[in-house]
């Protein structure tokens, strides 16, 4: 028997105001509830334009848990399809990237279908005369996503073919993209390479919360971070050496309490939020030679100032991605399991902005995000303290207190102390919604 | 040494192979160059060692920090230590010219890394770029690329 049925009033009695649920973590239930609801009502991120430039391009990912291919159609647009055949179920696209030319081709009996998903052709089509094929689903082809939005080249789906529209769903969190490309004199992203894969065994929404977690950086990170100070400050280097690119990096996440209490929060409704309202742990980042100049020319020096002045630093687009416009990075949060997350790093060039800082972008992905990194093992290893942990009887509910206040409400944006945890409560607020918005309450 | 003889290369690959397993790390730091480079591509056949992502592409500095980290008190996801180990096949000599002082070997392993209950095998090819200073052999350039690059995995926490 299940523990968590799917009854809305038993779900949503798992996030309090200031504190949440462990089921919420380690619960299948409630994990499989997750992909069921939530994955399927939201804006999902599914990937980046640049990742299909031509024509029967396509890249294979998943939303939440379920197999979809992005593809650029004749048309030049881009579709979301299950990854699916229509006929016996065996998945179409294996490759994680690839070129399918006009059509894709079942490889179990040849079932082929063009890029926007409709059924071209079966073999020996006449064995199904009148049988009513023209009544059945598979007669449709590869069934698309209930809705595909392209944002300025990011790709996002809602699995639900009703719902949220996507202006509703992002609002002015769309804000946060807007200055990642702009930071590009061409207004462009590209992606540079494939991402960072790192297994975590741990619940994805651990992952989430962390973006916004302020007050972990100078504990958990000392270990990497700290030593890293340490090591360069005991270096015997002649007065004025420039401190190299991975310092910068690396050092300022040793950060004091009071720089991140300072740099804000800011929230918005349905779960978005960002750290790096007033600064970042990107601010300090030298100049790189040539850009300020190009980006003057690309938009003038007051917007090019403005645009380079917003210095956030991680924005949460709930449910599962988090981005980071100064570094051009972008996060992607996937779920396998309650006790296990995939998280796919990647990063973007900016179209026509010097190499230098393309550089910098590869060397913060490695630096932090693989799993051969020092920052990412520091990470890690308190996630998977946490899901072990919460499997103890001693307490069953997790605090998300910090900073709260009687009566919160997350319908308007709000900017808050950056060391708030606020954002996570934020998101699950949305959690609750996402999850119930399709349930039924229980017959009693 | 003046002249390293092909024994001499390969016996640095397994002495140096042999250091990693002791955990005689500030003997392994000596092996290197201060210029010295630690490539880990992502990608199969990589290239662009800048403008991609690598798994690691660390400097001494770098390579110093990790090693200080081992050491440090607060560093939690050491605690318990890793432990690692290596089988080496017979490293094969692909460039020995003592005129240019350039020396360059090929080396197919396993590794083994292990920390409580978990243990994972990595089937990797390493190729070191070595040079003499002041008669020693040193590593200037190790890119090591692991079979599975792309794959997606947990902590990998020592030096392959
Ligand atoms: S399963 Fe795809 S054609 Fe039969
Ligand atoms: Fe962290």
């Amino acid at each position: 028997m299940s523990r968590h049925a799917n009854d809305r009033s038993a779900i949503a009695a798992l996030v309090r105001p200031t504190e949440v649920h462990r089921d919420i973590y380690i619960d299948e239930d409630v994990f499989q509830l997750e992909m069921k609801h939530l994955f399927a009502n939201c804006w999902v991120f599914v990937g980046h334009d640049s990742q299909t430039p031509n024509k029967g391009d396509y890249f294979t990912t998943e939303i939440g848990t379920q197999p979809v291919i992005m593809v650029r159609h004749s048309d030049d647009e881009i579709y979301v399809l299950h990854n699916r055949c229509p006929h016996k179920g065996t998945k179409i696209a294996i490759d994680r990237a690839g070129n399918t030319g006009k059509f894709f081709r079942c490889p179990y009996h040849a079932w082929s279908f063009k890029t926007n998903g409709c059924l071209l052709a079966i073999p020996l089509r006449k064995g199904y005369k009148d049988t009513g094929l023209e009544e059945s689903e598979s007669v449709k082809g590869m069934a698309p996503v209930g809705a595909v939005k392209n944002y300025r080249g990011f790709v996002f789906a809602r699995l639900a073919p009703e719902g949220v529209s996507f202006e509703d769903f992002f609002g002015s969190s769309l804000s946060s993209i807007d200055n990642m490309v702009d930071r590009s004199p061409a207004g462009r992203l590209e992606v540079a390479g494939p991402p960072l894969r790192y297994m975590h065994r741990c619940n994805w929404k651990m992952l989430v919360e962390n973006q916004t977690d302020t007050c972990h950086p100078m504990v958990a990170h000392e270990s990497s971070a700290g030593t890293a100070i340490k090591l360069w400050e005991e270096m015997e280097k002649p007065e004025g050496t420039k401190k190299p690119m991975a310092m910068e990096v690396i050092a300022p996440f040793m950060s004091s309490y009071e720089f991140f209490e300072n740099m804000g929060i800011r929230t918005w409704p349905n779960g978005h939020g960002h750290t790096g309202v007033h600064h970042s742990i990107h601010s300090d980042y030298s100049a790189i030679p040539g850009y300020f100049e190009q980006m003057c020319e690309a938009y003038g020096e007051d917007r090019a100032r403005e645009i380079l002045g917003e210095n956030r630093h991680n924005t949460v687009y709930f449910p599962n991605i988090m981005i980071k416009g100064p570094i051009q990075q972008l996060r992607l949060f996937k779920p396998i399991s309650a006790n296990k997350t995939l998280v796919e790093s990647y990063i973007y060039r900016l179209v026509d902005a010097p190499d230098m800082l393309l550089q910098r972008t590869a060397m913060y992905n490695r630096l932090i995000n693989a799993p051969t990194s020092m920052v990412g093992h520091d990470d890690l290893e308190m996630y998977e303290r946490a899901q072990e942990g919460l499997h103890s009887d001693g307490l069953e509910w997790v605090n998300v207190q910090r900073l709260y206040q009687p009566g919160e409400s997350f319908e308007q944006e709000a900017i808050e102390n950056g060391t708030t945890e606020r954002q996570m409560r934020n998101q699950f607020d949305a959690w609750t919604k996402y999850m119930t918005m399709t349930m039924d309450e229980a017959a009693r | 040494m003046s002249a390293p003889s092909k024994d001499d290369l390969i016996d640095f690959i397994y002495e140096e192979a042999r250091m990693l397993d002791d955990g005689r790390f500030d003997e392994w730091l000596d092996l290197w160059t201060p210029h010295g480079i630690y490539w880990m591509p992502l990608e199969y056949d990589q290239q662009d060692e800048n403008l991609v992502t690598s798994l690691l592409h660390e400097d001494f500095f770098m390579i110093k920090l990790r090693v200080e980290r081992f050491k440090g008190e607060r560093t939690f996801s050491q605690k318990p230590k890793t432990r690692c180990h290596h089988v080496i096949q017979r490293p094969f000599v692909d460039r020995l010219d003592v005129d240019a002082g350039e020396f360059v070997t090929h080396t197919a392993f396993h590794y083994v890394e292990t920390r409580l209950d978990d243990q994972t095998l990595l089937a990797a090819n390493a190729r070191h770029d070595l040079v003499l200073v002041d008669g020693k052999l040193k590593i200037k350039r190790k890119r090591v690329d692991l079979l599975n690059s792309d794959a997606a995995f947990g902590n990998i926490q020592m030096f392959l």
